[in-house]
Order: C-alpha cells, then sequence, then structure tokens
C-alpha cells in the first residue's frame, strides 16, 4: 500500500510539475571547495521546495586571480564568488561581462562572509610565533602563496604590512624593511591558497603557514587538532571575499533569477549558518551569536583605511615593477 | 660479400659483452649506479602510487573509482584521445611519407614544424589556444555571438591534446620508412599496382611496428597530458576535468586516496604502454633479423 502511494506521489510529481532541468556554474577560488559543496547541497534543496525545478551546479576552483583571468578568456561563470574585490573588478574592466558597479548590488560590499589572516604551527608551537614580529626573525620558514596568483597571499602581504606600518608609526621605508625580511623567509611560493595548505601539511615544508582563518579551521578539523596550532596575531586585515552575478553569461543562459537567488541565499540565515560552520566568519546576527566564540577576537583592520583600496593597492605593491617585485628574490 | 660483412657484424655484436678494455668493476658500477637511480626516482615513487591508492583498501579503491565526477573525467579522457589519436596518426602517416619518399623545397622547415610542439612548453600550447578562441581573443565576439564554445570545453582540450601529441607518429614513422628506402614500392608500381595499392600491401606493412609503437605513445601523452590542458580546462568538476586534472583537484580537497586511486589508473596506462613498447621492439628486431637471413643465404646460394 505504501509502495502504491509513493508511487502516485512520484508519478503525480513527474506528471504535474514540469520540472525543469538547470546548470549553473560558480566560479570559486581556492579553500572554498568545502564550503561551496555544503552550501550547493542546501540551495538545491531550497530551490527544488520553492520551484520544483532541479538545478545542478558545476564548481570550478583555483587561485583567485587565475580564475578570473579564465572568466575574461570566456569561462562561462553564471556567478563568480572569489577572493577579493580586485578580481571581480578585474572582470568588469577587461571583459564588460559584469557592470562597474557590481559591489553595491549586494549587501555587506557583496561579502557575504568575511574572514582573517592567521598563523597555523605545527603542534606545541616550537618556533615560539605568536605575532607579525616572530615571523621575520632568522631561520623561521614561513609558507603564504604567491600573492601575484593567490587571494590569500595577497591579504597576507597586505596583513603583514599593515601591521609594520602600525608598528613603525606608518613609516613607509621602514614597513617595505620589514616585508622584505617577511619573504626572505620564504621557501616556497604556492599558485594558491590550498597549495600552500598542502605543502605546509602534506609535504610537511615550513614553521608557520600564513593563510585564510577558514583554511587553518579546515586543517585543523581534516588532519587532527593534535598535529596543528592556530595562532592568531594581534592585528590582521578583514578580508572581504566577494560575490558578483555575470550578467551577460546569465542573460545569455536564461538564469538570471535563478543565479541571482542563489548569491542572495548566501545572506539567508541557512547560508550563513553554513558559512560560519565552514569557518567563515559570518555577517547575520544570528549565526555570529552561533559561531562567533569559535573565532578569536583580533584587531582588524580594512584595505580602505590602510590602502585606500584594492585599486590602488594592486598598482602599488601587485603590479609588474610594483613594491613585491622590487623586494621578492627567490 | 653482403654475407661476409654482416658476419662481421654479428661477431662484433657477440663481442660487444666487453665493450671497451674498461675493467668488469667499472662495467658494474655503472650499472648499479644506474640501476639505484631508476629505483629511487621511478621505480619506488610509482610503486608508492599503488600502495596510497590500495592504503584503505580495495573497497575504498573502487568506490573512489566510481565516483560520478572520476567516471565523467575518465570518459573525457578516453574521448579525448580518441579523438586526438587518429587524427594524429592520419597526420603523422602523411607527413612521414612525404618526408622519407620525395624531395621537395622546405622539407626540411616541415621537420622542424613537426617537432615545434617538443621545444615548446605545453603552457604556451595552451595560451595560443585561448588568444586565438578566448573571448578576448580574435575569434571570441564572434564564436560567443554564434554560441560556440571552444575554450573551457571539450574542443580547447581536443585542440590543445592535439597540438602537444603532434609529433609522436611522424617522428618514429619518418626513421623507419627512410630506412625501407622505395626501391621495394617503385617495383610495385612498375607491376602495375596503383599509389593505394602499393600504401597499403607494399609501404604500411613493412613500417606496421614503428607505426603502431608512434600511436601507442600519442595515446599515452594524450591521455596524460597537464599543462596544456591546464590552461584551456576552465576546471569544471564532471565537466571539464581530464583524468590528469582531476588527480590535481582530489589531492586539494584532501581526497588523497582518491587521487591515488585515479593516478594508479594513470601508472597502469604508462605500464601498459611500456609492455606493449617493449613487445613490439622485440617483434620488430625478430622481423629484421629474419629478413636479414633471408638475404643472407640468397646470396650465398
Amino acid at each position: 500500500m505504501k509502495k502504491f502511494l509513493s508511487a502516485i506521489v512520484i508519478g503525480a510529481a513527474l506528471v504535474g510539475a514540469h520540472a525543469k532541468d538547470i546548470k549553473l556554474l560558480n566560479v570559486s577560488y581556492d579553500p572554498t571547495r568545502e564550503l561551496y559543496q555544503d552550501f550547493n547541497a542546501a540551495f538545491i534543496k531550497h530551490w527544488k521546495a520553492k520551484t520544483g525545478d532541479n538545478v545542478t551546479i558545476q564548481q570550478s576552483h583555483g587561485g583567485s586571480g587565475k580564475q578570473a583571468r579564465s572568466v575574461i578568456d570566456g569561462l562561462q561563470a553564471d556567478v563568480v564568488t572569489l577572493a577579493l574585490a580586485y578580481d571581480v573588478d578585474s572582470i568588469a574592466e577587461k571583459s564588460k561581462l559584469i557592470p562597474a558597479d557590481w559591489q553595491k548590488r549586494l549587501p555587506h560590499n557583496s561579502a557575504p562572509y568575511t574572514s582573517t589572516i592567521v598563523f597555523l604551527v605545527r603542534k606545541g608551537n616550537p618556533k615560539g610565533i605568536k605575532d607579525w614580529d616572530d615571523l621575520v626573525k632568522p631561520k623561521v620558514a614561513i609558507i603564504p602563496a604567491n600573492p601575484k596568483t593567490s587571494g590569500a597571499a595577497r591579504w597576507a602581504y597586505l596583513a603583514a604590512w599593515g601591521f609594520a606600518l602600525k608598528k613603525y608609526d606608518n613609516d613607509e621605508a621602514k614597513a617595505k624593511d620589514f616585508v622584505a625580511k617577511f619573504y626572505k623567509n620564504v621557501p616556497v611560493l604556492d599558485s594558491g591558497a590550498r597549495g600552500a595548505t598542502t605543502t605546509f601539511i602534506q609535504r610537511e615544508i615550513g614553521d608557520v603557514l600564513v593563510g585564510w582563518e577558514n583554511e587553518a579551521y579546515l586543517a585543523l578539523k581534516e588532519f587532527g587538532a593534535d598535529k596543528f596550532e592556530i595562532v592568531t596575531p594581534s592585528i590582521s586585515i578583514l578580508a572581504e571575499p566577494t560575490v558578483a552575478l555575470v550578467d551577460r553569461v546569465v542573460k545569455k543562459k536564461g538564469t538570471e533569477a535563478i543565479a541571482k537567488a542563489y548569491l542572495e541565499y548566501l545572506y539567508s540565515d541557512e547560508g550563513q549558518e553554513i558559512a560560519g560552520r565552514n569557518f567563515y566568519r559570518p555577517r547575520s546576527e544570528k549565526a555570529l551569536e552561533k559561531y562567533g566564540d569559535k573565532f578569536a577576537k583580533v584587531n582588524l583592520f580594512t584595505i580602505d583605511e590602510i590602502f585606500g583600496g584594492w585599486q590602488q593597492a594592486t598598482r602599488k605593491h601587485f603590479a609588474d615593477g610594483g613594491v613585491f617585485d622590487q623586494i621578492y628574490k627567490p | 660479400m653482403a654475407g661476409y660483412v654482416s658476419k662481421n657484424i654479428r661477431d662484433a655484436t657477440s663481442k660487444s659483452q666487453r665493450g671497451t678494455e674498461e675493467s668488469p668493476l667499472v662495467k658494474w658500477t655503472l650499472v648499479a649506479l644506474s640501476g639505484t637511480f631508476l629505483a629511487v626516482f621511478l621505480l619506488i615513487p610509482l610503486a608508492n602510487v599503488f600502495v596510497q591508492a590500495l592504503e584503505k583498501g580495495w573497497d575504498l579503491y573502487v568506490s573512489a573509482l566510481k565516483e560520478p565526477d572520476t567516471v565523467s573525467a575518465i570518459k573525457l579522457t578516453v574521448i579525448v584521445a580518441a579523438i586526438t589519436v587518429p587524427l594524429n596518426t592520419l597526420f603523422g602517416v602523411c607527413a612521414a611519407w612525404a618526408v622519407a619518399k620525395f624531395e621537395f623545397r622546405g622539407k626540411s622547415l616541415l621537420i622542424t614544424l613537426i617537432d615545434l610542439p617538443f621545444s615548446v612548453s605545453p603552457v604556451v600550447a595552451g595560451l595560443i589556444y585561448v588568444v586565438m578562441f578566448g573571448l578576448q581573443g580574435y575569434f571570441g565576439r564572434w564564436l560567443d555571438d554564434h554560441d560556440i564554445k571552444i575554450i573551457f570545453a571539450v574542443p580547447g582540450i581536443v585542440l590543445a591534446t592535439i597540438f602537444v601529441t603532434f609529433p609522436f607518429v611522424a617522428r618514429e614513422l619518418i626513421p623507419v620508412m627512410q630506412a625501407t628506402g622505395r626501391e621495394q614500392e617503385e617495383a610495385a608500381l612498375t607491376l602495375g599496382a596503383g599509389g593505394l595499392k602499393t600504401f597499403w600491401y607494399v609501404t604500411l606493412p613493412s613500417v606496421k611496428w614503428g607505426l603502431l609503437y608512434g600511436v601507442i605513445l600519442c595515446n599515452a601523452r594524450a591521455m596524460g597530458e597537464f599543462g596544456a590542458v591546464s590552461v584551456v580546462s576552465g576546471h569544471i568538476a564532471g565537466v571539464t576535468n581530464t583524468m590528469p586534472l582531476h588527480v590535481e583537484k582530489l589531492y586539494n580537497e584532501y581526497q588523497g586516496q582518491a587521487a591515488f586511486a585515479v593516478a594508479s589508473l594513470l601508472a597502469l596506462l604508462a605500464l601498459v604502454t611500456l609492455g606493449v613498447k617493449t613487445l613490439l621492439e622485440w617483434k620488430q628486431s625478430r622481423e629484421f633479423a629474419r629478413a636479414q637471413q633471408n638475404v643472407e643465404s640468397m646470396m650465398n646460394k
């Protein structure tokens, strides 16, 4: 009898709903693999319940700058969820697939979750790492990624610079010297955040991984808290990974409504809950209440305060011949 | 006369055990050195792939290979090879035929061009297609307006693979075809066979082992190519990830065992390739020896 009933229900669903099959492509950066696995499953369920349509969400991950380049070159992303606003800006500027004012279209500068840069050290903290100063000491090997290609690495570079500016009363020359010492301690520069993590954890190179807070917590979860420790510095940068609709692609594919709903769902209670669960700092009060305690209190400055925004920071530090090119000599 | 020469050659080969007048100590040190080198840098890492793949047991190994994304990566790799290898075989035969049997202006240029993919970095091989067919490239807007996808889709992956596997068949065939010379074909033509018939019954049989060897190498590279494909793939899981790209993805997602499971398939492919290669070489040398014996006995009569 039960079987019979469920057969009827399924049959009715098949006849009545005319469920559409929709495919979305989310082009994202490196460490969000687990976050979006989780979030996509939730959104598929939500969309099915709301409209009856079946969504398949395809994912592409890699270094944030590289992913932006792919979208510029024609990778048909419905949405991009990248590590920093500058990469979305590049898409807008170079390919005109996204309007220039994209960042105002969603709340919180289009960054539904935030993170920061912390240190991951081996158990017992054998090198006694407590703050940014300790990273530039001799015989400390640190693993950030390459700021030319990785979002996390850019945030890490800027965080170190910001710390040095505060420490030396805004003396630019001393800050440059500090960051130069920082990169002198780098044995290997991976192109993406996840590559840096596997270098540190699986290839066991280096004393300190300098990277995303969420990535550090995920490493603890995957590899056990008995092997690594998280060290939160006295001061760090507020990292805002941003999301955007790729207008031209969704208009062409006819996926505008669902792609918009997908991004908005990141701000919903469930979306925020998933962000918190995956070690991103959520924006909503409710999720912060639940997950806020997990994250150490850290003094955060923004890129706008210290560097005057991404355009300026990129031109000065990361462009060809910029400060990073001057100080980093492998 | 010919018999005498070939006998001398055989004597020389049988004596080559001694090689030069160096002492056996030198010989065995060299053998041991290269043996250790091979073991440390090739055999142990290769064996390790299988150890890691089977670390958590056979059941997990099989279930890792049954993952939908993995299955789609295997399918895509097979499809790419199935398009690339026949095309490059056809091209290789044409090119080798032209180079070995005809004299024409620009021949050395053609040979150099055939070798180009060997000397170009795979990244460049990928990028040239992005520059041509990417949205900002020469044909980008037109392709986009007509809804034709090349880059970040299967056609782009096929193009990049064709580029990097271009020389394999031609490079194997040219020396073999040159060695066999033109006499047999000329004989066939004077006996009234047409061009196609001559090719099919005279040329092809004399180069078949070289051809097969080229095809096998071409296939191994087509399935294993990482760099060029990585540039044009877009890395969409389950859609444009080939097996080598999928290995990297799994490894980056902390799924080490699954990554090694897929890697073990690629390693198996390598082993099969090597096995077939050895077999082909053995067959070829045996046929060559037999042919020489025939010539010898005819000469002696």
